[in-house]
């Protein structure tokens, strides 16, 4: 990869306008809601994006590639067979919840509908999580720098590790929904072509086909009757249990990183269409973030040039140095350098909140003045992108980005999945019962994270261990959460008004045109989500 | 009402990148473009995305006019 004067000109364009919007707001907004409140004229599709793009950063765009280039287009079964169905699910059942019971975070809705232990227990594992995914976004930063500047990798993870503490510094978090907003047009506008070109040089779908390793490759659904015959190395109950259903809808549904932006709408009925409207494009989304993995692993140009043995995560950063010319260049770097900066931002600052409030004040040293706690936050903010090194270098271990993400989520956000599934929908369900299950659903995985990893337990990738995984976590919290509630006492019916689904009156929203009640907009959505599965079947 | 519309920082910055593109794109030496298998895609998605940037700068002052009347 080449950079020329003009690709410089545009990132650094880029970190100017960052630093100036962060100026210019600074006084006059500081949140999200205030973001939100202010934009009465902005219409329901800039909601939608903003839900769509807290996730989507190059961590998705890098990771997909790597993820497609490993195990071929099964990968569309990430979209197809799981974030839209759960975005539409909490839309529909999910939102409702969230905005009525005022709560503000994840962990307060596990408080408010069981207990203090209940919370505390999601804050540690979520701390723990958030500081081991922080890792991928300085990975991938890294690689960037090795590929640009071949620096050594310690060196680019300490340099990317000290690009983001000045972007952090430098109030990159003042204006972070702006940065989102823009970042996700920045990724579209910078990596569309890449999927164009990429389609023309290996000479359209049809040619892409045939140069991809095996048929294996090249189809959703075709292969799935049986692990053996598919790259990825599971069959269509692996594949819907584990992935559509248990990590799909565990993430969607309780990452509150990206429930909160549906929370920031104005009313219950446009909270409850934003991640409807989100559902949209993010169908698309295998056009912009799998093709290029696919091309990658079928283009003479760039096939062989993975490395012995092969590190997917280079997929990405190849195909964009042989094929885009210095200007375009420097708007997919852009791109790319933006969102790791601001992922792993968001990171760290999720993890400073939950240490220093649900955790540092709550438990460990409570009643201080304000300013120690924010002494703390400074700390853990330090702390944190220290950790996030080393947790780099963890992440050097995978050589597909989206094998240790899903690894990440199948211990923490399966058994968290079970104990809200439950705790919405099942008044029953007590709060010794909800600690102990989602305890024990932490600990399944990691017994059998051991089991796997020691060779006890074989699967066919490390992909098909991490469903597996999330299917044994979600099982056992479900199924000792129930057993536990048979023998403790239950919540008091009125403590649970509108946070457990028979305790809350259903709006069907009768009022509205039959076209803008979200269960209709949720069927279309799953209808055009049908086809796509059966053109690229 | 404090805030800005997120369509002025989105269109402000398409239309820059828009027109450098453009421009890099239009007096580059076409050897360059070899590898984006000889398309000059600079001054194609350039136009692309100045098109875009003042689209949503239209958007965002015809928002503000409303607001303001």
């Amino acid at each position: 990869m080449h950079l020329s004067f003009v690709d410089y000109l545009i990132i650094a364009i880029y970190f100017a306008f960052v630093v100036g919007i962060g100026f210019w707001l600074r006084g006059q907004m500081k949140t999200s809601e205030d973001f939100f409140l202010s934009g009465r004229s902005i219409p329901g599709w800039i909601t939608g994006l903003a839900f769509m793009s807290a996730n989507l950063g190059a961590l998705e765009v890098m990771g997909m590639a790597a993820n497609s280039a490993k195990y071929g287009m099964l990968i569309n079964h990430f979209y197809w067979l799981g974030a839209i169905p759960a975005m539409c699910f909490v839309g529909v059942f999910m939102m409702p919840f969230y905005y009525g019971s005022r709560a503000r975070s994840v962990p307060e809705y596990l408080r408010l509908r069981y207990d203090e232990k209940t919370r505390t227990l999601n804050a540690l594992s979520f701390a723990v999580m958030t500081l081991l995914v922080s890792g991928i976004d300085l990975y991938a930063m890294a690689i960037l720098f090795q590929q640009l500047l071949h620096w050594p990798f310690g060196a680019s993870v300490i340099a990317a590790a000290a690009v983001v503490m000045v972007y952090i510094l430098l109030g990159g978090l003042t204006s972070s929904i702006y940065n989102e907003v823009l970042q996700f047009f920045l990724i579209v506008f910078g990596f569309l072509p890449l999927a164009l070109l990429g389609l023309k040089a290996v000479g359209g779908f049809a040619g892409l086909e045939r140069s991809l390793p095996n048929p294996g490759y090249a189809h959703t659904w075709k292969y799935v009757m049986h692990a053996s015959e598919n790259p990825l190395g599971v069959n269509w109950f692996g594949l819907i249990f584990g992935l559509g259903f248990v990590l799909s809808f565990g993430y969607w549904c309780t990452d509150f990183l990206v429930v909160q932006r549906g929370l920031a709408a104005r009313d219950m009925i446009a909270a409850q269409r934003t991640p409807l409207i989100a559902a949209v494009p993010k169908m698309f989304f295998p056009l912009l973030v799998i093709l290029p993995g696919l091309v990658a692993i079928a283009w003479p140009a760039t096939k062989n040039s993975f490395g012995d043995p092969p590190n997917y995560n280079y997929a990405l950063p190849m195909l964009l140095g042989r094929l885009y010319p210095s200007g375009l260049l420097g708007i997919g770097l852009t791109g790319l350098l933006a969102s790791f900066m601001s992922g792993m931002a968001g990171n760290v600052t999720a993890f400073n909140t939950v240490w220093t409030y649900d955790i540092y004040q709550t438990h460990v040293n409570p009643g201080k003045h304000d300013s120690h706690y924010l002494l703390m936050g400074r700390i853990a903010t330090v702390a944190a992108v220290t950790v996030g090194v080393m947790t780099a270098f963890i992440v050097l271990r995978f050589n597909n980005l989206m094998d240790y993400l899903q690894l990440l989520f199948s211990f923490f956000n399966a058994p968290l999945f079970a104990t809200f599934v439950l705790g919405m929908f099942w008044k029953r369900t007590t709060s010794h019962a909800a600690f102990t299950g989602l305890l024990s659903g932490i600990l399944s995985a990691a017994g059998h994270y051991l089991l796997y990893h020691f060779g006890y337990i074989h699967y066919r990738s490390p992909m098909a261990a991490n469903f597996y995984q999330a299917m044994v976590a979600w099982s056992v919290c479900f199924v000792v959460t129930v057993v536990v509630t048979g023998f403790t006492a239950p919540k008091k019916e009125e403590e649970l008004v509108g946070l457990v689904y028979s305790m809350t009156p259903v709006n069907r929203h009768a009022d509205l045109p039959w076209y803008k009640r979200p269960a209709v907009i949720a069927v279309s959505v799953l209808g055009l989500m049908v086809i796509l599965n059966i053109i690229f079947w | 009402m404090g805030g800005l519309d997120i369509r002025w920082p989105i269109g402000f910055i398409f239309t820059l990148y828009g027109v450098i593109l453009l421009i890099f794109g239009a007096t580059a030496n076409p050897e360059m473009f070899e590898s984006s298998l000889g398309m000059n895609i600079d001054v194609w998605w350039g136009a692309g995305m100045l098109a875009f940037g003042l689209l949503m700068g239209i958007f965002a002052m015809r928002a503000s006019r409303e607001n303001r009347t």
